[in-house]
């Protein structure tokens, strides 16, 4: 069994579709203040994407939707970006990406990261776990349970199921030196 | 007034009003970065019947933050003695989605969005 969940959308470049992509080597400055950068990435894709829902100043609604949706996509975002530079492996040889893309009905992130064997076994176990239970009755339970311990895993995860409706898709590919190239991808319905 | 400060964010308790200010972005590196904020939240509830969380200028919350929030809220509940409650702001879109939640952890929270 691959531990696969859910299907990884090819992305195709047509009129429909705008993206962006950030890659980069997490190893290359101190985690300390690489972290800081999640946060500026994830708000410039935030604020990327309100081009494409103008305001109209006769229509309110379109204030909050802007906002819902530059918030939406900032935390989303910045989740990732965390995650990724939590659970990246940086002995192997492939760097840390993230791609958004924004087609007419949906925002599509994928973010690719390298992890060695024990670290993927036990993230395909949680997302296991994640495919088979209620994401709002799992959300109440981490907290419960961390309450008790410190545990707080896949607790953004479960927001963005929860709070924003996302659909969550993972894959698994083994790579060079025991590794795995590990994508999550998270839709956004619009 | 006692407070905590780093890039991008405040927090300030007052203790005249009993309640705790948070300003900014959160966006810590996990648990353990926001065990400050956790003793700062957990002492304030300490020798107390009532206490406001102020959320109204929180721009941005990770999910570690979330947890320590989730966790505080759990810990209010269990101790019994003190009414919490939230304040949040309808301007900030992470707070209409993802506040509610923490009514599910203690019913009797008192969440008002302005």
């Amino acid at each position: 069994m691959n531990g696969n969940q859910g299907e990884i959308r090819e992305i195709r470049f047509d009129r429909n579709t705008e993206s962006l992509d950030l890659s980069f080597w997490p190893g290359s400055v101190p985690l300390k203040q690489r972290w800081r950068n999640n946060g500026l990435s994830a708000d410039f894709l935030g604020d990327y994407v309100t081009t494409f829902f103008p305001l109209d100043e006769n229509d309110p609604a379109t204030r909050k939707r802007q906002s819902e949706i530059r918030g939406a996509v900032s935390f989303i975002a910045n989740e990732l970006l965390e995650n990724a530079m939590k659970f990246h492996d940086d002995s192997l040889p492939e760097p840390i990406t993230m791609r958004l893309c924004l087609q007419q009905k949906e925002i599509i992130f994928q973010q690719v990261n390298c992890a060695g064997r024990d670290a993927t076994e036990a993230f395909r176990a949680f997302v296991e776990r994640l495919g088979s239970s209620d994401p709002g009755e799992l959300f109440v339970q981490q907290l419960e349970q961390g309450a008790a311990s410190e545990g707080s895993a896949g607790l953004g995860y479960l927001t963005m199921i929860n709070d924003y409706g996302a659909e969550l898709a993972w894959r698994f590919e083994p790579i060079a030196d025991n590794g795995f190239r590990v994508t999550t991808q998270v839709i956004l319905e619009i | 007034m006692q407070s905590l400060s780093g890039e991008g964010y405040k927090v300030e308790l007052d203790a005249e009003t009993d309640s705790i200010r948070l300003i900014g972005a959160l966006r810590l590196g996990g648990l353990a970065e926001y065990a400050p904020l956790s003793q700062l939240l957990e002492n304030a509830l300490d020798d107390r019947t009532k206490l406001t969380i102020d959320l109204t200028e929180l721009e941005f919350l990770n999910s570690s933050g979330i947890a320590t929030l989730s966790k505080f809220v759990i810990s209010a509940r269990n101790r019994h003695h003190c009414a919490l409650a939230i304040r949040g702001s309808e301007a900030i879109a992470w707070q209409g989605k993802s506040l509610k939640n923490l009514k599910r952890l203690m019913p009797a929270l008192e969440l008002t969005f302005e």
